[in-house]
């Protein structure tokens, strides 16, 4: 090989150039011109896979306490919300006392046996087809981040917040790489230096990240991630400024629910969050109404959305704001050995919001495991859905965020869109 | 510093955590080639790493109150490993107990929700030990030591598959996630596979031991009690004449299910071809797909050395694919590679690895707890705005904590601005090539010091400033 020398490994980029960096008063200008205090979309993902049948209970099927005998829900332990289309009576998990107070003031809607065909029962497969919005493909980019390449650019890059660490694939853009705020207090910028010093430094890294080696994308990426945190630290860093008008409970997603009010108060700018809880893959210990594992996930789940809820009806804000709640697959509707169910098929969406018809959307499966039972899949050991996934997203798109659901979900699911808002 | 070894180099950042400036000095004018061996036979190479925990020469840990427990103490634990990966004369012993904690990810918070903090890091130091041990072992054998491997058995249910009513938990993932992958089974296989491991189960030694207790541990147990003994039958082949059904079985012999499943999973070619799969975005590149005549290279390297991974690690180093100097900085550093490379190049005299703790938490990765059985999402993934930020800060930490040993390194290099940039991008520190522009840009932050002295004050502010501004670069990200 012929001798390189470390000062010949300096490149000269191909067709390198450095694009200005862009100050943080021309970011929230973007933001303003793209409709501060606009309608905000909340998505609530239940990670693990939420044991649909345990939420939304079906308490007058015989079937459900003769295959489920040490985890179903009393029906004197379920809350009332009445019965659907098919006459099927249904209560919710005892712990959602706040669900159900909003669901009585009409702003909750419950979407019954929502998925598609041949539901994938691996998580990250499961996952990834929620996300693109296409059961066929767990790659590329996500429905949500279709959405955001949608608005006229150039996209904010608070345009859409992640909650968590790791981007989901419902918001991979290819315009814009949705910030990862776990904590909104953690999200600032340290020096080994102070003062002038420290903002010479910052600097320098903008600048450094501002270049764009045409023929290194994949260095590119990565400093886009370095500019989309410049982009956002101070705007981000702004949010821990807010007192909320109730108190939060002490747990991450409430916690994380806390920061997304927090946002839509300070108008940042921000149209699309992405907030998750785990622990739903409850193969064991699952328990019943009163305790156990499931019900303290319901507790949780519960108590930061009322938190949330409340607190945005104080603000004003709720008729902005849209929470659309999914999970990766529902589980299994006999439990297993050990107190828990294993990976099914379809599931329960909710939505939560000042805007939403509130109601029970779509019809409850029949228990009974007879094959004639059509309501029911693999040799009736899971519910077969009945509402397409996409047509939630349909509706949610067109109908809240004024985007065309046909150009960003790659076909027509008007026609079966539950009409929740 | 002559730094002119190129393919050790990035034979040190693949298959070590990075050269620090005593391997540069020591493989200076070593073949590739030797230094794969060196790494690959690293029996040869003592393995007394944990005696010098607590030496003032190497980097530090951090106790809490009594003494460094890392077989009981899940932080201690942490720290051991990063202590490892920095100073282990096997670095890539440590590479790859770490491909395979990510491989058949576990994690401690459900193990220890089982049975407590301190059987929880017992069980998962005990796995992470099996790794090591078997880092460069027989495939066939570590998928069976997984299957049997306590922490496991609480982190996919297997405690509770029973006879009555199987648990498709582990089943359904070592089909999926451990050996050949989502397309080559259906979901009877799932269930099929699930009743072969019924029984495969856990006790506690003493049975009514208290999990406070040290000296009481937890240890695979087969329960013929809870053993499925009916034929099992599945998709595909399970034996060499075609023959897809596990035979009924006494209870007392039912543990061969099990195996006779594993040993057909370890050995089959699509296994071998996932295995190569990973192998290369792990070694080779993640950002050229995997080369198909790679793919069966590896494949047939891992079926005629009947699973072992040595031979196939050896060969994956020494090939063309992996040497191809366009492979070079083709791979995103995982945060802990990240974090131990920049201690090995910047300095850990008085720095200790539980500062990187809450940093590697906020760059997504966290020792002993990945997200979830798929392990990290790797590459890309890594990357988002909130994880760069805390690689950036991490950066920045150690550069301040460390601000005395690169200024007492600087030397002659502080007699101009372009003197010192040259010595901490080109020979202190190993980032991806960076371009002239970013390059000018170091150069007028430094310049920003105006006139140039060189005085102390100068060199303690541009020193840390520029170990930052590269170590925080997206150049230094990759590996």
């Amino acid at each position: 090989m012929a001798q390189i020398t470390r000062r010949r490994f300096l490149r000269d980029g191909v067709a390198a150039f450095t694009v200005s960096f862009a100050a943080p008063a021309f970011l929230s200008d973007i933001a303003r011109a793209q409709g501060v205090r606009s309608r905000n979309l909340v998505v609530v993902y239940l990670g693990g896979g939420n044991d649909a049948l345990n939420t939304v209970i079906p308490y007058q099927d015989p079937f459900y306490f003769s295959r489920r005998p040490a985890i179903a829900v009393p029906a004197g332990q379920v809350l009332q919300i009445g019965s659907d289309a098919s006459r099927k009576t249904l209560g919710l998990h005892t712990r959602l006392t706040g669900l159900h107070t909003i669901f009585n003031e009409g702003r909750l809607a419950i979407v019954q046996r929502t998925g598609y065909q041949n539901s994938s029962r691996s998580h990250f497969q499961g996952l990834d087809i929620w996300g693109t919005a296409n059961p066929d493909s767990t790659s590329g980019l996500g429905w949500l981040g279709r959405y955001l390449d949608s608005l006229p650019p150039p996209v904010d890059t608070l345009s859409g917040w992640n909650a968590t660490r790791e981007t989901p694939r419902a918001l991979v853009a290819r315009t814009v790489a949705v910030p990862a705020i776990p904590d909104a207090r953690a999200y600032s910028l340290a020096s080994p230096n102070s003062g002038a010093e420290a903002l010479a430094e910052r600097r320098a890294a903008t600048r450094i990240a501002s270049h764009v080696p045409v023929d290194r994308p994949h260095l590119s990426f990565v400093n886009g991630t370095v500019q989309g945190a410049f982009d956002t630290l101070d705007r981000v860093g702004s949010v821990n400024a807010y007192t909320p008008t109730v108190t939060y409970p002490n747990n991450g997603f409430a916690q994380a629910l806390r920061t997304v009010a927090a946002s839509i108060v300070g108008g940042i700018g921000t149209r699309v969050f992405w907030v998750q809880t785990g622990g739903f893959d409850t193969h064991s210990g699952q328990g019943n109404g009163g305790g156990g594992a499931y019900a303290n996930l319901m507790g949780t789940f519960d108590g930061a959305l009322l938190a949330f809820y409340n607190d945005l009806r104080n603000q004003g804000l709720l008729n902005d704001t849209l929470v659309l709640q999914f999970s990766e697959f529902g589980r299994r509707i006999a439990e297993n050995g050990s107190q828990g169910t294993d990976h099914g098929a379809a599931g329960v969406m909710m939505a939560v919001g000042g805007a939403v018809r509130g109601g029970i959307y779509g019809t409850a499966a029949s228990l009974d495991p007879n094959p004639g039972n059509t309501t029911l899949e693999n040799n009736g050991n899971d519910v077969r859905y009945e509402t397409d996934f996409r047509a939630v997203y349909a509706r949610v798109l067109d109908g809240w965020l004024g985007a065309d659901s046909v150009a960003i979900l790659g076909g027509n699911f008007r026609g079966s869109a539950p009409a929740i808002i | 510093m002559a730094r002119e070894n190129w393919q050790v180099e990035h034979l040190l950042r693949r298959a070590a955590f990075g050269p620090n400036p005593t391997d540069l000095a020591r493989f200076a004018d070593t073949s590739a080639s030797t230094v794969v061996d060196y790494l690959v036979d690293y029996e040869r190479q003592p393995d007394n790493v944990d005696a010098f925990v607590g030496r003032p020469e190497y980097v530090s840990v951090t106790t809490r109150g009594g003494a460094f427990s890392p077989t009981t103490n899940i932080e201690d634990a942490r720290q051991l490993w990063l202590f490892r990966m920095v100073h282990s004369e096997r670095p890539l012993q440590e590479k790859m107990a770490l491909f395979w904690h990510n491989h058949f990810a576990t994690a401690y918070s459900k193990v220890a929700g089982f049975a407590g903090g301190l059987q929880g890091t017992k069980m998962m130091s005990a796995q992470i030990d099996l790794f090591r041990r078997s880092a460069l072992g027989n495939f066939r054998s570590l998928l069976l030591d997984v299957a049997s491997d306590a922490a496991m058995i609480v982190w996919l249910d297997g405690r509770t598959n029973f006879r009555a009513r199987p648990q498709e938990n582990f089943a359904r993932e070592i089909m999926e996630l451990f050996t050949w992958g989502v397309g080559h089974y259906t979901e009877q296989d799932v269930y099929a596979a699930a009743r072969a491991f019924t029984g495969w189960n856990l006790q506690r030694i003493p049975a009514n031991g208290n999990n406070n207790d040290p000296n009481t541990y937890y240890q695979f147990f087969y329960n013929p009690n809870q053993h499925d003994t009916s034929a099992k039958t599945f998709t595909f082949p399970i034996y060499s004449d075609g023959g897809r059904t596990i035979p009924a079985r006494s209870a007392s012999s039912g543990i061969e299910d099990g195996i006779d499943l594993i040993t057909v999973l370890a050995r089959h070619p699509e296994t071998a071809r996932r295995l190569a799969r990973k192998l290369w975005a792990f070694f080779v590149s993640e950002l050229h797909a995997p080369n198909p005549e790679f793919v069966e290279a590896v494949a047939a390297e891992y079926l005629r050395n009947n699973t072992e991974m040595k031979p196939v690690i050896r060969f994956i180093l020494r090939s063309p694919w992996f040497n191809d100097p366009n492979m070079w900085y083709t791979r995103y550093s995982w945060p802990v590679e990240f974090v131990v490379r920049a201690i090995r190049e910047v300095g850990w005299t008085g720095f200790s690895v539980d500062t990187a703790r809450t940093p590697l938490t906020n760059m997504g990765q966290t020792l002993f707890e990945p997200p979830d059985v798929a392990g990290w999402a790797l590459g890309a993934d890594w990357f988002s705005t909130g994880t760069m930020l805390a690689r950036m800060n991490f950066a920045a930490t150690l550069a301040a904590n460390q601000r005395f040993n690169l200024v007492g390194a600087v030397g002659s290099a502080r007699s101009s601005p372009e003197r010192l940039v040259d010595y901490f991008l080109l020979e202190r520190f190993s980032p991806a090539p960076f371009e002239m522009g970013p390059y000018r840009e170091l150069l007028a932050y430094v310049g920003t010091a105006s006139p140039w002295t060189g005085s102390d004050a100068q060199v303690n502010a541009k020193a840390a400033g520029l170990t930052r501004l590269i170590v925080g670069s997206s150049e230094y990200q990759f590996v």
